[in-house]
């Protein structure tokens, strides 16, 4: 934490802008809960008894206004994809999406005439899930590898 | 679907001066539509006069894909019709094309068929209960049912090697037998379930608010519901004693011995009353098969290629939503010519505007919830 | 299959008159007494009494499907499943199937009727509300059109579809109606 480090008594914490912010970020990710097939059910699995989503901070809001995060969970129509950038678009910034299940990921066993082939044909996709459907341990795991996403990011750039 | 545009004004009324007829559109991502529905409600103030459902946000070409491919590649496509009570499509599917071959199926592989159909049965009912109840307004319930949930899906990963889509079974039987270890923790399943069924109970059905929330709510009389088409649990609550394991049965469902609970009035509670029942007879059929599970083979033979003779035959099943058929039509080669999905939820959500007309659009929630439907197979 | 054979005893039990005749004929003769020369072909798959077949003239479908709702040797008062297969090869290419089923007897018919391409079917709404958006899912995908029915408009698709794709003729992939690629998400303001 560069050269303040240890300069000050215990109850002070240092932390430069950028870590502090992603930190945050991190820790309190709001899915809205983007359900549209089996991957929903095991989506309301993880947030249920035994996998308990809480533990992340992620708790599943029914309103993209007051989400970070858009888990797609399930298979994306054609019929289905306007609107799902519709919900995408009224999502505030910082937002970032999770494609849940390999319907969502390229189209999954559905190659057919209804079926989008991946939902980031919409919107843009910071984390692939596979499986079909996956557990709710890859769902964990795939918010973790957003958390350490999220973590990479910088927010202070310098004066070009 | 009416014009959403021109229409969100719609003249004042000449009695009640200053209020004005309104449009809302539930879904197709409300919390609480089940998946991807759309309801479009007409109100007038808080009593719904119209109502028109949006469907196919799901439709994923089921059908179509099903003239494309083989008899056997087809069965992963009907766990992911009802989703939620995967091997029940399996079964309607595996009976369906072994009456179009005519084989004879071993009884241990019918017996353990009507075993993990049962157990689907119990994991829909379980994840109906707990969206019907969180829709309510009831927490508890939900974290409850699904701590169950995930034990009936621990046995179908014990036996078929996933939670969810679990690809039963195969044409003919079963892939392999089920392990001694999924035996063991069905009974200790099934002894242990009835008692929390009366947890469930304590919670919900002497609640004065689940009363007053489902009591005389999205009532239809017997004579409407057979005349919709409605099957399974809704029919069942307008007191139509029709369960197919009853009346056509398949599977090991001969031999065994439940009773098919009816309710009288036809509403919301009722159906709730079915469902609760239905579970505690589920778990009888679980202890029974359990009992008498015979000793043998669980496949018969199956040659490599199969081509059934030209036809077209219809079988259906009592899935947890109700009537799930298949209709095939044969042209005599490896690949169905026309692959028909009998969908309970579609037919029984056409009947959801008989119900929620003259109600009030708070009721619209309990009423979806009570119909019990699950869009994979709804839109397919 | 032994539930076959429990089901096929249950019916037959039912109705004595099918015990030698071909499945459905006593419902054949019922429907020829009343409408006569309205049923032009009769079969069932490998002689099942629940895979009986009647295959109805086009025009007398409403008055043949009010006569077995509400004959008391009938009583057919559950519309099971409404769809429809395509034959292109066919004269009349659309097949549009009706599968009743009867609480009474606990027997289930399978009735057909067959259309041209562009012939209109008459809707049996009035006789089983259940078949509304069976019929609108048959006109949906097949696009066959029913006459007289109360709401007739896509249920699946998006209303500007275009086209029917459970014809033999649709591709699986489709038609392009809807292809998004990566660049069209500047469509979409990105």
């Amino acid at each position: 934490m560069g050269i303040v480090e240890g300069k000050f008594s215990d109850n002070f914490v240092t932390a430069r802008i950028d870590s502090l912010v992603a930190w945050a970020r991190k820790s309190a990710l709001w899915p809205m809960t983007f359900g549209l097939a089996c991957c929903a059910i095991e989506m309301m699995a993880s947030g249920a008894s035994r996998y308990d989503f809480d533990r992340f901070g992620v708790i599943f809001r029914a309103t993209p206004r007051q989400s970070d995060v858009m888990i797609v969970a399930g298979t994306v129509t054609h019929k289905m994809g306007q609107a799902l950038r519709r919900v995408y678009d009224q999502m505030p910034e910082p937002r970032w999406v999770i494609a849940m299940g390999n319907c969502a990921t390229c189209g999954g066993p559905y190659a057919n005439y209804a079926v989008m082939q991946g939902v980031d044909e919409v919107v843009p996709v910071d984390v692939y899930v596979p499986g079909c459907p996956p557990r709710p341990e890859s769902l964990m795991w795939g918010v973790m590898q957003l958390q350490k996403k999220i973590e990479q990011e910088r927010y202070i750039r310098r004066k070009a | 679907m009416f014009e959403v545009e021109s229409s969100t004004r719609i003249e004042r009324s000449s009695v009640m001066p200053g209020t004005e007829e309104l449009i809302i559109n539930m879904g197709p991502q409300h919390p609480s539509t089940h998946g991807v529905l759309r309801v479009i409600l007409r109100l007038d103030g808080e009593t719904v006069t119209d109502c028109d459902c949006d469907i196919g946000f799901l439709h994923r070409g089921t059908e179509k894909i099903g003239e494309n491919i083989t008899y056997t590649m087809f069965i992963p496509y009907t766990d992911r019709l009802d989703y939620i009570a995967a091997p029940s499509s399996n079964l309607a599917w595996v009976t369906a094309v072994e009456k179009l071959f005519g084989w004879e199926i071993p009884m241990r592989a019918h017996y353990i068929r009507s075993l993990v159909a049962e157990f689907s049965r119990i994991s829909s009912h379980l994840l109906w209960l707990a969206t019907h109840a969180l829709d309510i307004g009831a927490m508890t319930v939900f974290l409850w049912c699904f701590r169950e949930r995930e034990m009936v899906l621990d046995l179908f990963e014990t036996a078929f090697g996933a939670r969810l889509t679990v690809n039963a079974f195969r044409l003919g039987g079963l892939f392999q037998d089920v392990p001694q270890k999924f035996l063991d923790l069905s009974q200790e399943f099934a002894d242990l379930f009835p008692g929390r069924i009366g947890d469930y109970e304590t919670l919900l059905t002497d609640n004065r608010i689940w009363l007053q929330r489902t009591r005389g709510i999205g009532v239809i009389s017997a004579d409407d519901a057979i005349d919709l088409s409605l099957t399974g649990p809704v029919l069942r609550g307008s007191g139509v004693r029709w369960d197919i394991r009853r009346a056509e049965p398949y599977a090991a469902y001969p031999y065994l011995d439940f009773v098919v609970p009816v309710g009288e009035n036809g509403d919301v509670y009722d159906r709730y009353l079915v469902r609760i029942e239905e579970m505690r007879q589920s778990t009888r059929i679980i202890q029974q098969c359990l009992a008498q599970l015979p000793k043998g083979p669980v496949s018969c033979k199956v040659p490599r290629t199969i081509k059934p003779p030209a036809g077209e035959v219809y079988h259906s099943i009592e899935n947890p939503k109700g009537e799930f058929g298949f209709y095939l039509v044969s042209d005599g080669s490896e690949t169905p010519y026309r692959v028909r999905i009998r969908p309970p939820s579609f037919v029984n959500l056409g009947g959801l505007k008989k119900l929620v007309l003259g109600g009030l659009v708070a009721d619209v929630v309990a009423i979806i919830g009570s119909i019990d439907i699950v869009l994979g197979e709804c839109d397919r | 299959m032994p539930d076959e054979a429990q089901s096929n005893g249950q019916e037959e039990g039912s109705a004595p008159a099918a015990a030698q005749a071909p499945p459905a004929q006593d419902l054949r003769e019922l429907v020829e007494r009343e409408y006569a020369g309205t049923i032009l072909e009769q079969s069932a798959y490998k002689d099942m009494a629940d895979e009986a077949t009647l295959v109805v003239r086009l025009d007398a479908l409403p008055q043949v499907g009010s006569l077995l709702r509400d004959h008391p040797s009938a009583r057919f008062r559950l519309l099971s499943d409404l769809t429809a297969a395509h034959f292109p090869a066919e004269e009349r290419p659309f097949h549009v199937v009706y599968h009743l089923y009867s609480f009474d007897h606990n027997r289930r018919l399978r009735l057909k009727v067959k259309a041209h391409e562009g012939e209109q079917v008459p809707s049996v709404v009035s006789v089983w509300s259940g078949a509304n958006w069976m019929e609108r899912e048959v006109f949906d995908l097949f696009g066959v059109s029913f006459k007289g029915h109360p709401d007739l408009r896509r249920i699946l698709l998006p209303e500007d579809w275009g086209s029917h794709p459970l014809r033999k003729d649709y591709p699986l992939e489709g038609r392009g109606e809807r292809v998004y690629t990566k660049p069209r998400r500047k469509e979409y303001g990105e």
